[in-house]
């Protein structure tokens, strides 16, 4: 019996620790910001890895979604005659939920996986200390451009995602289905405000990215540096990833939305 | 790993398609019309009853959308419901004799607030009130009526 608590104890004081150790992280992580307006060359290389080679993936996610949603929503609307609403429906749930959320969970499977993955790996093969013994601080040359690429590339990928989502929705619904061409895009315009829904997704969206960038950069630069700590902590990434934008995802969407 | 220059060219081209995806949802999707509406006056109506208008629903002279409701209170002074409206300052020429209803776009749309105008030389100005208005029209209420005048012609016969 006292061993079980004990175990719980245990459990609950290492959650805590590593919690305790990501917050310091951050906070590093912060403060050494500013070494990127020296060096934006590394920056640059890191948007390469993080931002354009996850391109494929969100566009082509993106479309899919958008052209689902279009035809669902298009045969729930049609039985009460209003899908010339297919606009706002779809461009809503697209800029305020679908494209931030969804974006920052493919962007966990496809670049916060990789970027725990790179850097576990430089630890496992003493890549970072040797920098540290050549004066490098691994923190500044190699964390802190991971993790700017990672917050700057969200946003953009996730207006991407609802941009090209929406586009996808018009062709099913405006091309395939029939829905009128003019009722669509202006009854979105009626609906959307930009002040409202598209800036409040927006915000959502460089939040995910901080936090998922964030997770993934700790968990890499964290991970026991064997083949086997390195898997672990990959797939903690994109787990607690998860869990991470799900749950913030529900907080900010009551802040924003709640009080409507 | 390409050339530099490669790189550099590429994420160039992922930033102007993330920014070209913003302007996109900027002015495609939303309307922009929000930054204008910072040029706004108000106008006051009471209503009996408002049926389903909400916040931010939109204020209309013959179809147009000239305005948004800003807020919704109720008067338990006089029990009247007072709308607060929000005119864009470029429609200033509101003859101060015009009349406010609230209509339903389609059989089952939103509700929204239109202005009649009236032949009056003088306009209305910041903070007025609308004095003639016309409440919502409540269905369920419509439907009652129909049903009594029904039941009325069948005793008669």
């Amino acid at each position: 019996m006292l061993d079980w608590l004990q175990n719980i104890g245990q459990a609950g004081l290492r959650v805590f620790q590593r919690l305790g150790h990501a917050t310091l992280f951050m906070l590093q992580i912060l403060v050494s910001i500013p070494v990127l307006f020296r060096h934006p060359r590394l920056l640059i290389h890191e948007l390469y890895s993080v931002g354009v080679l996850s391109l494929a993936i969100i566009v082509i996610s993106g479309l899919t979604v958008g052209m689902v949603l279009g035809l669902q929503m298009y045969n729930t609307l049609v039985d009460f005659g209003t899908e010339d609403s297919l606009g706002p429906v779809v461009a809503l749930s697209l800029v305020r939920e679908l494209g931030p959320v969804l974006t920052a969970l493919l962007f966990s499977g496809r670049a916060g996986s990789a970027l725990t993955a790179e850097i576990g790996l430089m630890k496992a093969t003493d890549q970072l200390s040797v920098m540290e013994m050549m004066a490098v601080d691994p923190l500044k040359r190699v964390v802190v451009p991971r993790y700017m690429a990672g917050v700057i590339s969200m946003p953009l990928l996730a207006a991407m995602f609802s941009a090209v989502g929406i586009l996808g929705s018009y062709m099913v619904g405006v091309g395939m289905l029939g829905v009128d061409d003019g009722a669509f895009w202006s009854q979105m315009q009626d609906k959307v405000m930009l002040d409202e829904d598209v800036l409040n997704g927006v915000i959502k969206s460089i939040v995910f990215g901080m936090a998922a960038s964030w997770i993934a950069v700790f968990e890499g630069y964290d991970a026991v540096p064997t083949t086997e700590g390195v898997s672990r902590a990959t797939t903690r990434t994109v787990v607690h990833t998860a869990f991470a934008v799900l749950g913030l995802d529900f907080v900010l969407t009551a802040i924003m939305f709640g009080d409507q | 790993m390409q050339t530099s220059r490669t790189v550099e060219i590429l994420v160039g081209i992922f930033i102007a398609l993330g920014m070209a995806a913003f302007f996109m949802l900027a002015m495609k999707v939303s309307n922009i019309t929000a930054f204008a509406e910072t040029d706004t006056y108000r106008l006051q109506a009471r209503f009996d009853n408002i049926g389903g208008l909400k916040e931010r629903s939109p204020v209309r002279i013959g179809g147009v959308r000239i305005g948004r409701v800003e807020s919704i209170n109720y008067d338990d002074e006089q029990l009247e419901a007072i709308v607060n409206l929000r005119i864009n300052s470029q429609h200033k020429r509101i003859p101060d004799d015009s009349a406010a209803s609230i209509y339903t776009a389609g059989l089952l749309g939103e509700q929204y607030i239109s202005l009649e105008p009236g032949g009056s030389e003088e306009f209305y100005a910041d903070g007025d009130t609308i004095d003639e208005t016309q409440s919502a029209f409540v269905l369920e209420r419509m439907v009652g009526k129909f049903l009594i005048q029904e039941a009325e012609n069948s005793e008669r016969r």
